[in-house]
């Protein structure tokens, strides 16, 4: 089965070519037709090979699919090769499957946008490049996708460039990604140099003999690039911006996989990652501090698309924190369940949106509860799912994972991550009690349409049962995710202390829900945005964008300001001047006048004598 | 002073060539610019000469042997061109208007 | 000897000097014989009597008398010297007399600083045989080289010169200047 794993990226690759080509001429509803086809293929394919996978002969190791020889230059050879061992089918099933409900939806969702066709292509060739990245079996195809990805962002961020505000959105989403993808192609070069080969498996058992240095060099650039990609502090300003796109870009591309990218590449990498323990611990640090300041910032968002992308923000937070802890099962497990709960929360604002006149604020909505159910119902499970509601929620039991092996390595992170738990729970359900409860203050109108129901009923289903895959022990003895995994990562450690923490990590939740429930509650009154210097820091990223406005923006206008002139181009304009005038002098010498000609030769006769003699 | 010091053949080589020279810059008639051309071709076969002398070798000879067959070519070739140019109109020779190549 | 050098070295540039600044063309001419003679006797001077035999037979007698019969073809008339005079007045000698002068300078400059004195002492002078040895013995190939090139030269004059006075060039007026009123006419056919 082999020769059908290339199909994997080549289906949506296929379908972004044919879509390019077709340039928007093909009618939208053949458009997404073509693409929920292409998908679905996709998908199916994907499925197919990872049962293969798992019941074949390797089904522990991995298949190596070898394409072509990419280059072979001095010492450095590079394949073009897809590795499939067990985490990169994980990944390769929640990019798939994921994907294509993302794209099922997003053909309901766009159907009425004239650039059907441009949106599809960018999302498709950003599925293919997704799946580049998690299947190809060496670092320099890994960094072909990791690019491509960021492409495609930045291209579907800024999708309805007529607006200023999101031209600049896309442009800040890539500026500050490019700087991760900077350190991380410098980090690759450094191990390409170090090691002479980029192979994933050749670099995980060389990195051990390498000189320890470098490694932490090439590691502390990885992760430099890994956090940017998945808006860690301190280049996480990008991400609520990166919201003006559309809600299933924002769904698929900022929720379910790119920025998820960075988990997959430190799991990828973690043999070389356990080496430096420092690096290790700068990992768990940056989570631990995104996940809290995220979750404050949610707090006061008053835009419901806001509130989903610094969820995002701090989850995200939590897988850091796991892989930094070296709970390498646990990160990968809250990869999936967020992905599933979080592209199923997006969908679910973004019906929303479509109803309410692409109204974002959510003290606007309210009572929308009884107007669209469905959505509500699938709204409520993504939340709980967020919140981490004890056993009906797939958030439960990867945050529980998390948390647990946290404790392990350092109680603080632990008391962090509940206290993250808390805000996030309090968070989630103030966006819910504020627009699914209390009046009407916009009327919805239109239908939500069955195409958008179908992935949301499916991914609501997932996001409630998902997670009794992996349980912990004091619950029921199911291991069947670790299990999955342990031919990667190995078997999961033995954990202490957990029943009791398991017991503190359901309350919180419940409590958290509770105080929102108390706050946000129906009233009479509508519900109104607090109003304090303290919330307007808070809602504004903790202030992040004006310090960085002062520190790297101004300056760099300032300095662009100065260098209206460009000396540079300056620089370059005085030789072509030097060469134009030059050529004129010389070309009056070409006069076609025998005697001139005679004149130059002596002229040059005697400098040429006068040097010689 | 001896006769096979080269010192003053060269001298006076030096300063017919350099005559030559000031005739083909001066002239404006092509027959004088190729007289003024064969004057240098002799002021080249002169150094040469001298130098043989010089060293007591035949090359010199030889190689105004050479030069004595080059200026013979080059004169048959820049004599039908200056009948050519009479010929077709140009009757002054004037090698400033030699550029116009009509003809 | 080096009194008669420095004396056909004097004929041959004042001579040269005559050539140069001459209006008519056979006198010119003249003058130029005048100067090759000079040289031949240089030659001779120098111990190269082969040399001095060719300048006069070659050079003199076959060269010159080339361009003589040339400037009877071209038969130029007076109007021919007014417009020689005038085109040889005034500034048109600064520049390259300047440039000619630099030559000269910076020639003999590098002259004495380069010249090495004479080893030979009134050595015997050196005659044909030694010449005809040299150029059929080392020099064979510069030897078919020339031929090379005075074959060219023969056949891209007589292509030149296929249609003088033939059809397609306009008729001369007998003063020789051109009547003809189709002067784009005249090219090879």
């Amino acid at each position: 089965m082999t020769a059908l794993l290339p199909l994997v990226i080549l289906c949506p690759l296929a379908v972004s070519i044919i879509l390019l080509l077709s340039r928007g001429a093909m009618p939208a509803r053949a458009t997404c037709g073509l693409v929920a086809l292409g998908m679905g293929l996709c998908a199916a394919i994907a499925v197919t090979e990872a049962v293969t996978f798992l019941t074949g002969p390797a089904s522990t190791g991995a298949l190596h699919v070898v394409l072509w020889n990419w280059m072979h230059v001095g010492g450095f050879g590079a394949q073009f090769a897809l590795t499939l061992d067990r985490l990169s089918l994980v990944m390769m099933l929640v990019v798939s499957v994921v994907g294509f409900l993302i794209l099922l939806y997003a053909c309901a969702y766009m159907i009425d946008d004239p650039d059907i066709a441009r949106f599809f292509t960018y999302m498709t060739l950003f599925v293919a490049s997704m799946e580049l990245l998690v299947l190809s079996s060496d670092l320099l195809g890994v960094y072909v996708g990791w690019e491509g990805v960021g492409v495609c962002s930045y291209l579907l961020v800024g999708f309805w460039y007529h607006e200023r505000p999101n031209a600049l959105a896309a442009r800040k989403a890539f500026v500050v990604t490019r700087i991760g993808d900077a350190l991380f192609l410098v980090g690759l070069l450094l191990l390409a140099t170090g090691v002479g080969r980029l192979d994933i498996g050749s670099v995980l058992a060389i990195a051990p003999m390498a000189p320890r240095p470098a490694i932490a060099l090439g590691c502390f650039l990885i992760l430099g690039g890994a956090a940017a990609k998945s808006a860690m502090v301190p280049l996480q300003t990008w991400l609520p911006d990166a919201m003006a796109g559309p809600t299933p870009v924002s769904a698929l591309i900022h929720a379910a996989t790119m920025v998820t990218a960075g988990v997959y590449l430190i799991a990828r990498l973690h043999a070389m990652f356990l080496l430096v323990p420092g690096i290790m611990f700068l990992c768990a640090v940056i989570g631990f501090i995104t996940l809290l300041l995220a979750a404050g910032a949610a707090m006061v968002q008053t835009d419901i698309k806001r509130v989903l992308a610094y969820s995002t923000m701090s989850q995200l937070g939590y897988m850091y924190l796991a892989l930094g802890c070296g709970a390498w099962q646990a990160a990968i497990f809250h990869l999936v369940t967020h992905a599933i709960f979080k592209a199923l929360l997006f969908m679910g604002a973004g019906s929303i949106i479509l109803r309410v006149h692409h109204e974002q604020d959510i003290f606007r909505m309210g009572g929308l509860r009884k107007s669209m159910p469905v959505v509500f119902y699938a709204f409520l499970a993504g939340a709980a799912a967020l919140a981490g509601l004890p056993l009906i929620s797939a958030g439960y039991f990867s945050k529980e994972m998390i948390l647990t092996s946290a404790y392990n390595v350092a109680p603080l992170f632990w008391l962090g991550g509940v206290f993250g738990a808390f805000l996030t729970s309090i968070y989630i359900f103030r966006c819910v009690f504020i627009t699914f409860w209390g009046h009407e203050r916009t009327h919805p109108h239109g239908r939500t349409t069955i195409v958008e129901f179908v992935p949301l009923v499916i991914l609501a289903v997932l996001a409630i049962v998902a997670g009794w895959v992996q349980t912990p022990e004091v619950i029921a003895p199911m291991h069947l995710f670790s299990t999955l995994l342990a031919p990667v990562f190995g078997p999961l450690p033995e954990e202490h202390g957990g029943g009791m923490l398991l017991l503190i990590g359901s309350i919180v939740p419940i409590i958290g829900v509770s105080i929102a429930w108390a706050l946000y509650k129906p009233r009479h009154k509508a519900p109104v945005p607090l109003e304090t210097p303290w919330t307007r820091t808070l809602r504004a990223d903790w202030g992040f964008d004006a310090l960085y406005d002062v520190l790297f923006v101004k300056p760099y206008f300032a300095l662009a300001r100065l260098n209206r002139g460009d000396a540079v181009i300056g620089f370059f304009g005085a030789v072509a001047w030097v060469t134009r005038t030059g050529g004129a002098m010389f070309a009056h010498m070409q006069s076609g006048q025998v005697r001139r000609y005679a004149g130059w030769i002596a002229a040059g006769t005697v400098l040429a004598l006068c040097l010689a003699v | 002073m001896n006769p096979n010091d080269p010192g003053a053949a060269l001298a006076i080589a030096v300063v017919l060539f350099v005559l030559g020279l000031l005739g083909v810059m001066v002239r404006r008639n092509l027959l004088f610019m190729l007289i003024s051309v064969e004057i240098m071709l002799n002021a080249a076969g002169l150094a040469f000469i001298a130098a043989g002398t010089r060293y007591h070798m035949a090359d010199g000879q030889v190689m105004f042997l050479m030069i004595l067959a080059y200026a013979a070519a080059e004169a048959a070739v820049g004599l039908a061109i200056v009948l050519r140019m009479h010929a077709a109109g140009r009757a002054t020779l004037d090698a400033d208007t030699g550029n116009r190549l009509k003809g | 000897m080096s009194i008669s050098l420095l004396l056909y070295g004097l004929v041959a540039i004042c001579a040269t000097a005559m050539v140069i600044t001459r209006t008519a063309a056979v006198h010119a001419l003249l003058y130029m014989v005048v100067a090759l003679l000079a040289l031949a006797c240089v030659f001779d001077t120098l111990g190269a009597p082969f040399a001095a035999l060719l300048e006069v037979i070659v050079y003199a007698g076959a060269i010159m008398v080339l361009f003589v019969f040339v400037v009877m073809m071209l038969n130029i008339g007076s109007p021919a010297e007014q417009r020689e005079k005038s085109w040889l007045s005034g500034g048109i000698w600064v520049v390259p007399s300047l440039l000619a002068l630099g030559l000269l300078v910076t020639l003999l400059i590098g002259l004495r600083s380069g010249a090495v004195p004479a080893i030979v002492q009134g050595a015997a002078p050196i005659g044909p045989r030694e010449v005809g040895l040299a150029l059929y013995g080392p020099y064979i190939l510069t030897v078919e080289l020339s031929s090379f090139l005075l074959l060219a030269g023969l056949v891209s004059a007589f292509h030149i010169g296929r249609r003088i006075g033939g059809a397609g060039i306009a008729p001369l007026h007998p003063d020789g200047v051109h009547v003809g009123v189709n002067e784009h006419r005249g090219v090879d056919r």
